[in-house]
Parts: C-alpha cells; structure tokens; sequence
C-alpha cells in the first residue's frame, strides 16, 4: 500500500533511505472552509514519510498555514481525513511559530519542560531531557535567564528546544525565521538542518521564501490563493551535504529556479 | 601602572564624551535632582504662605487654621487621631481583600463561561457608575449590622477595578501560547494557572493600585453616610464630628491623616506591583 502511494510522488530528496519509506501521516481530500463561504483549502493530499522535510510554499492565503492547524488538530476538516500511522500519541507533535511564543514570566528551562509539565511531569525527573534539547540549540549557558534577556533569533532557539524535547515524530514549523534579520536566518536554516540530523525527525515547513525552502527540503508543496490548494510538488534531491557551498552550486539555482516557476505559476493561478 | 592607567583615561575622557553627550548628561542629573527638590519647595512655600496669610490676616482658626496649629493638633489630639486612623485603616485593608478575593473569583467565573459574563458584567457596570454616596443609605437600611454595610459600601467602590482588569488580562493570553497549550492537551485548570494567570498578573496588579485608593474612598464614604455606628469613630467620622463643633485644627489634622494613608496604600501597592513584575515584564524594567 505504501509503495502505490509513493508511485504517484515525484523523485524524493532521500537523507535516510531506509527510513523514507515509511508512512508518517496522510492527508487525503482534506477540504476546509470558514463560515462566509470561504475555502481555504481544497482537495489537499500529502504523504509524508518518516524523515522528511517537506516545505509548504505559496503566497499569502494559499491555506498553508491552515493545512499546518489541521495536522496539529487546533482545527478540523470538513470534509477529508488526517491520519498518523499508528495513531498520534503524546508527545508526537512539536510545534514553531512565527513568533518564538515564549511565556515571558518563566526561565528558559521552564518555558522548555512546559510540554513535560502539561503532561503532569515534574521538572527533576525530565531535567536531562530539558538540558539536552537547550544543548542542542547551543544555550545550555541560559537556562535561567528569562526570555527578555535573550535575542530574536536566541528566543526562537528556544522555541525549537521546546519544540524538540519530547522527541516528537513530526515537527511543524509556521515561518519560524521570517522576522529573524538575514543574517541569523542563514545561520538558523544550517542550525536546523544539523539539529534535524541529531535527532531524526520529520517537518513540515511553511515558508515564503524560495531559497529557503530549497536550501532546506527534500520536498516543496506548492500552493496557490482562492482557493488554498495544492498546484505541484517540487522534489529536491541533493547528492552532497547542504552546506553554505550548496547555496552557491550549479544544483541550488537549478532547483530554485525549478521552485520559483512553480511558485509564480501558482501567483498566477491564485489571481 | 595604576596611576598611568589613571592619567590615560583622563587624558581621553575629553575626547570620549562629546559636547552632546555632556549636555544630556547634566541634563539627566538635574533631573534627578529636580524630581525631589521641586515639589519639596512647593510644599515648603505653599505651607510658608499659608502661615503667612494667616497669621497677617488674622484669619480666625475655625475658618482656616493654620499649619502650626494642625501640627500641634496632630500631636496634642493623637490620642484620638491614631486610633481613629487605626479603624478606618482596618476597613479599607478589610474591603480590598474582599474587593481582591471577590473580584478575581468573579472574573474567573467570567472567562471559565461566556454566559456567565453576558448575563452579570452589564450588572457589575451598573454597580460601579452608580455614585457609591447613593447607595450607602440605602445598604444602611437593608443590612443588618452596620459595619458590614460600611464594608459593602467600601467593597463595592474597590471590587469593580480589580474585575474589570482581572477580566481583561486573563482573557490578553497570547493566541500562539493558547494554541501550544492546546497541541499539548492542556486541561482548563492548567490553561488557567500557567497560561491565562501569569498573563492577568500585570493587570490585575495596575487594578489592585486603583483598587487601594478607592478602597479608602469607600470607607470615607461609609463613615460620611453610616456614621460611627458602622466602625465606631474612624477619621472620616471625627473630621464629620470636629467640624460640627468647629474644631477646625483637628478636621485639618484627620484630613491630613487621610492623605497620608492614601499615599500610604499607593506606595504599598506599587511595591507589591514593582516586586512582582520586576523579574520580567516590561512595565518594570528600567530602559537601557
């Protein structure tokens, strides 16, 4: 069943081929729509496999930030269906938004055991866990400073700590560098690429920016405006690592200008 | 080595601090100075001019004493004045904690159900732009003790601000953090207590200033209408008391006591505010 799936997809940019064939989630003819008759997203269909990273681009309104709120379940279809294999348990989702969404009155750590502390687990015994996560975004040294204290791209770091903690199967991320400075947003995409190695996990990324998605994905959901629907599917397959020197290659800009057509065909579409 | 570390900073400092940076520095400075100094001087020359007027007008002291004689009221008539100010203070203190523990349990009863705040926020509105002066009589009349009509009367003034801003701040919880609490299945009493309280505390904490002052207010209403039955001789009532038999020195001295506690509870309240925010928000960090 798997593999007729995977049929229908284009080429994969495979990291971990072995993983790649499994089956993560799956959303089939999910359609939804807001009172007033709007749509805001049509007939959407996405496999994603284990170990993916898979980037929802578009312009604005082309339902990509609805599709994450449906697979993060704040909001549900009407009509389609969400699945995880094996069912979605505690602790599978991690989630990063625009904002790093930091509860201003607690300490780094705190705000980082919150999705431990939900659960009703208190904070010595998932201790390790918390300083892991702040270790792997490099701000162990912080972890009682209080969200105030740190800088933009320092307090999405710790978003993506939180995000990360309960070692979630799927993590989803809501342009979570757009209002970084250029700068720390380059820095931010390597970062996260490394991170996504140490710990094996799979997101979904809704981007603006063509080379941001490139630099980061093995696939590039292209969506178009009114209504919010799926026009194409970039694979991006890279042989090398994706290093700074990737950004500059022959192989980038062909993949980029691969993803920037199918972006302006979908502006057209949408208009 | 030291000394030559001296003489180089001074001998670069001229070139460090520009004209500009000078001028907003003495600036600054005066400032510091100014914030003190100034409203001093006027309470000095405004008391020294009172004096004057009336010691050269000859202004009898049952139309205006003057601050010498308030001043040796305030001691010679101590014996009244402190314990008056002891029970007046026990009923605003009294009202605001009721006015804190009734007011947050009322806006959490608020934001825990929509229904509830449609149908009793109007009510709570009326309450509050309803002159609490007409209504004291009338709590005289329906309440059994007096004292706990002057406690209603005091609690219903100080209530309404810690409501309205409780409500509002419980309700300024960050969409993104609601959502996160959701993904992460938080139960209601969790959303409450991590989320939507810790958010509230900034306004709740600028409702418990208002709060303070009006408590007082409350309380001097009730004293004014209900009269010592109520609490028994506060200050408000001894002022009532000193100007029916024109003792214009104590009125003066318990008026004077009366700001004093007011200022008092404002100190209080913004200590309390300062302590509790100044970790991390914004309202009480100083600007680098």
């Amino acid at each position: 069943m798997n593999s007729s799936t995977l049929m229908d997809r284009p080429i994969i940019g495979v990291q971990t081929p072995s993983e790649n064939n499994r089956m993560l989630l799956e959303m089939s003819h999910v359609e939804k729509s807001f009172v007033g008759d709007v749509v805001a997203l049509r007939d959407m269909n996405l496999t994603v496999n284990q170990g993916d990273f898979i980037s929802l681009l578009g312009p604005s309104g082309c339902g990509k930030s609805t599709a994450l709120r449906l697979i993060a379940g704040l909001t549900r279809p009407t009509s389609g269906s969400i699945s995880w294999t094996g069912g979605q348990n505690e602790g599978d989702l991690g989630v990063v938004f625009q904002e790093p969404t930091l509860m201003p009155w607690a300490r780094v750590k705190d705000n980082v055991w919150l999705p431990f502390r939900l659960r009703g687990k208190r904070y010595k015994d998932y201790k390790d866990e918390v300083m892991h996560a702040l270790e792997l975004v490099g701000l162990d040294q912080f972890q009682n400073a209080y969200p105030r204290e740190l800088s933009g791209g320092m307090k999405m770091r710790v978003s993506i700590a939180r995000a990360m903690v309960t070692k979630p199967r799927l993590i989803l991320m809501d342009e979570p560098f757009a209002a970084l400075d250029e700068i720390t947003r380059q820095k931010m995409n390597t970062d996260l690429l490394t991170l996504r190695d140490a710990i094996g996990c799979t997101v979904i990324f809704v981007t603006h920016s063509v080379f941001e998605s490139v630099f980061l994905s093995d696939r590039i959901v292209v969506m178009a405006a009114r209504p919010g629907r799926v026009v194409r599917e970039v694979g991006v397959h890279v042989d090398g690592l994706r290093t700074d020197e990737f950004k500059t290659s022959m192989e980038f800009s062909h993949h980029a200008r691969d993803a920037s057509d199918a972006l302006q065909e979908a502006i057209s579409a949408g208009s | 080595m030291n000394q030559h570390a001296v003489q180089e900073n001074t001998a670069s400092s001229p070139g460090l601090i520009d004209a500009e940076e000078a001028a907003i520095a003495r600036r600054r400075k005066l400032y510091q100075i100014g914030r003190w100094t100034l409203p001093s001087l006027v309470l000095v020359l405004a008391i020294g001019s009172w004096q004057a007027y009336v010691t050269l007008a000859q202004v009898p002291h049952y139309i205006l004493p003057s601050p010498l004689l308030i001043a040796q009221t305030l001691i010679s008539d101590w014996d009244v004045l402190w314990p008056a100010m002891q029970i007046t203070g026990r009923l605003t203190f009294l009202a605001l904690l009721l006015a804190v523990i009734g007011g947050l349990a009322i806006a959490v009863a608020f934001t825990q159900s929509k229904w509830v705040e449609m149908s009793f926020f109007p009510y709570a509105v009326i309450l509050q732009v309803t002159p609490v002066v007409a209504i004291a009589p009338l709590l005289q009349i329906y309440m059994d003790s007096a004292f706990s009509a002057a406690l209603l009367c005091a609690w219903i003034v100080a209530f309404f601000p810690i409501l309205s801003n409780t409500t509002t701040g419980l309700k300024s919880a960050d969409h993104n953090l609601q959502d996160l609490f959701s993904i992460y299945g938080a139960t209601g009493w969790q959303r409450l207590r991590y989320l939507a309280a810790p958010s509230a505390l900034p306004y709740f904490l600028s409702g418990l200033k208002i709060a303070g002052g009006l408590a007082l207010i409350g309380a001097v209403v009730a004293e004014f209408v209900i009269g010592r039955a109520g609490t028994g001789l506060g200050l408000a009532s001894t002022l009532l008391e000193a100007s029916y038999r024109f003792n214009f020195g104590r009125l003066y001295a318990a008026l004077v006591l009366i700001s004093v506690m007011g200022i008092l509870i404002f100190a209080l309240m913004s200590l309390i505010s300062h302590f509790s925010l100044c970790r991390w928000h914004e309202s009480a960090l100083k600007r680098e």
